[in-house]
């Protein structure tokens, strides 16, 4: 056997190509795998979407109605005290106990955290809509720019939680006259804590279009024709997404907490009516009783709180070119 | 500098008449009546009475107009005649007498101040009355935090991604995250219900004139301290870290190192004096929040100072109190704005306003 001629068809062995070249990767793959490196970041955001889903789901697993009253099965403590403490009255049925009127904990702890979230993430969009508009009107149009951020200073300079105090308890009656107490209040409470915290959104927006529209591609794709809508649509915005994500994160974690301190001042929704801050307000009075009708909620908003800010965390490492590969 | 501050002085004064104006009109437009708790049984004309009586009767704009200059010409009326004939600081000044008060035995015309439905009296002198409480409260958390912040904020940032940092990172994130409504009540089940230390009602009449009232008084503010002063220090740590990280790898440093400077003298003089620029401006747009005392901590612990004051207000829908209350918030957010601008200009002299 001899070797084969060499074929006078194939390329010089040293320009061949290695290794098979892969596509070029997407920017969202890179943030991907930056983000992956943030433990923090990660466990938030898992245990983000776990609550999520929990609160959406939950009432499919456990079906006991949380505003069903059953008197004779008051007042039953967590199925964990009778660790440590053997008299305690606690049962199967309700894993998590219930309340001086019988109803079941855990149910309550699903519907009050799906009223949380949906206001939380109401709220979120809403913040996010108003300050986007705002802040793309103030940097693309020249002519808004001075009227629109004199205007955003000036709701700056207004006492937030007062002026949010004020507002829902004054406007409480008509809204739940019109859409009903549930509707109403949930209409209310998105609306006031949109209208008040969309500024730094609009600012840091604003900032970051103000620069974006002098560049080349910009200039390029004016000069082909494109209308300011299709620049704002097509070209602004898509760079302007990652601010944006980040400052959504620290939204939603405001809006969590916003809602639940006006259910704890008792200025948010009906009382019969779960949220996790109510739940905690109620509680109040016996707590030392029943400490853990007090931790429950309350530990529930923190770690949801928590594990957004760390999700927002991640995100900025992550969203930012000059971290990432690092 | 001078011209850039009178220009924002004169530029905030629009400013606070757009605030006023939002503000009352939120409250009027409101439909909250305030005379729905009386009793039915009062005829329509008597009502009519009561309602004029409180200042309802006239149209919007004359009442706008009555409640600025109550609080702009006869508030400071009444502060004058206080301050040069009462007070130990200025009570060597001659006399004045400008404020005439309204009452069976005076003829002719007399000035209104600001009262409150609830009480009949005037606001300011509620709030006066407060005042002492919330600072006290408010303001004694808010020197704690920052004492406790600024150094692990210098640490976290010379050790950067330490074990220090790590867990500084990690309070911080807390301190961002858990509400004072509940590590408020999670301190009372602990200090006060398990453990016994500290009381948890804020005794408000309590007198301090011997040690043992001292102590009192310090172990009743232990726990409110401590839920508004993490939230304090979880804010301005994570500046101060930021703004020591900003600073650590510039130039300079380097160059100071190199002249063989120790590693205190580095950090402490050079970085410190540099990176505190931004870290005095947060420091100084957090004042307003002093003033406007912790709504929901002073509700926990029944501290009456202002918050409490604003929200009983508002749930006796007490329409000159929350008014007042409001627009003085206002007035703080706006002045401090302007202070940290101005200390930013004068702290730091790369920036030129003019």
């Amino acid at each position: 056997m001899t070797d084969p001629a060499p074929n006078p068809n194939t390329p010089l062995n040293a320009l061949q190509d290695r290794d098979i070249t892969r596509p070029p990767r997407s920017q969202w793959r890179e943030v991907w795998d930056q983000f992956k490196h943030h433990k923090g970041a990660l466990l938030g955001g898992g245990f983000l979407l776990f609550v999520t889903l929990a609160v959406l789901f939950g009432d499919m697993v456990w079906q006991l109605d949380p505003k069903k009253l059953d008197i004779r099965n008051k007042d039953i403590r967590p199925i964990y005290t009778a660790i440590w403490n053997s008299d305690a009255k606690v049962s199967w049925a309700h894993p998590l106990g219930s309340d001086n009127l019988g109803r079941d904990h855990m149910a309550q702890i699903i519907a009050g955290g799906r009223a949380s979230m949906a206001v939380g993430w109401a709220a979120m969009i809403l913040t996010m809509l108003i300050g986007t508009t705002i802040g793309v009107l103030a940097g693309y149009f020249k002519r808004l720019d001075g009227p629109l951020m004199r205007f955003t200073d000036l709701v700056l300079s207004l006492p937030i939680l007062p002026l949010l105090l004020v507002a829902v308890t004054l406007f409480r009656q008509p809204l739940r006259a019109n859409f009903g107490p549930e509707m109403g209040m949930f209409i209310l409470i998105v609306g006031v804590i949109g209208v008040t915290s969309w500024m730094q959104t609009a600012r840091i927006v604003r900032g970051d279009i103000l620069a974006l529209k002098e560049r080349e591609f910009v200039l390029a794709a004016r000069a082909s024709g494109t209308t300011s809508k299709g620049i704002i649509f097509r070209h602004l915005l898509p760079n302007v997404l990652s601010p944006i994500m980040v400052s959504a994160t620290l939204g939603l974690a405001t809006a969590i907490i916003t809602e639940s301190a006006l259910s704890f001042l008792g200025v948010g929704f009906p009382s019969d009516f779960p949220t996790w801050g109510k739940m905690l307000a109620d509680a109040v009075p016996r707590m030392q009783e029943f400490p853990e009708r007090v931790m429950l909620p309350g530990v529930m908003i923190s770690l949801t709180v928590l594990s957004v800010n760390y999700l927002g965390d991640g995100l900025r490492d992550a969203l930012d070119p000059r971290i990432r590969g690092r | 500098m001078l011209t850039y501050t009178i220009r924002r002085l004169v530029l905030s004064i629009p400013t606070l008449f757009f605030i006023a104006l939002i503000i009352f009109l939120l409250l009027q437009l409101a439909p909250g009546d305030p005379m729905a708790s009386v009793p039915l049984t009062i005829p329509p004309e008597v009502k009519e009475k009561m309602r004029e009586a409180l200042g309802l009767g006239q149209p919007l704009h004359i009442q706008f107009l009555k409640w600025l200059v109550q609080l702009f010409w006869i508030e400071p009326q009444v502060l004058i005649d206080y301050l040069t004939n009462r007070s130990t600081l200025l009570g060597w000044l001659p006399d004045t007498n400008f404020y005439t008060p309204c009452g069976p035995t005076v003829e002719g015309p007399c000035d209104l101040r600001v009262l409150s439905w609830q009480t009949r009296s005037p606001v300011m002198d509620i709030v006066v009355q407060r005042l002492p409480q919330t600072l006290w409260v408010v303001g004694m958390s808010y020197v704690v935090g920052i004492l406790i912040a600024i150094p692990i904020g210098i640490y976290s940032a010379y050790r950067q991604y330490s074990v220090f940092d790590q867990a500084g990172t990690f309070i911080t994130m807390i301190g961002f995250s858990i509400p004072p409504f509940f590590t408020g009540p999670l301190l009372i089940v602990i200090f006060s219900v398990q453990l016994g230390w500290f009381p948890f009602i804020y005794d408000t009449t309590h007198v301090v004139n011997d040690w043992d009232s001292f102590l009192f008084q310090l172990k009743q503010m232990v726990m409110p301290v401590m839920v508004l002063a993490l939230q304090t220090t979880a804010q301005i740590s994570r500046f101060m870290r930021a703004a020591m990280l900003d600073n650590l790898n510039q130039d300079y440093v380097r160059t100071a190192r190199a002249k063989g400077l120790s590693e205190a003298v580095v950090v402490i003089v050079h970085v410190l004096r540099n990176s505190m620029i931004p870290v005095i401006t947060v420091i100084a747009l957090g004042v307003p929040g002093i003033f406007g005392g912790a709504i929901i901590t002073e509700v926990v612990f029944s501290v009456n100072g202002i918050g409490q004051l604003l929200i009983t207000a508002l749930f006796a829908n007490d329409l000159p109190m929350v008014q007042t209350l409001t627009f003085m918030f206002a007035v703080l957010i706006v002045l401090f704005n302007l202070i940290a601008d101005v200390l930013y200009g004068v702290l730091d002299p790369r920036i030129r306003y003019d």
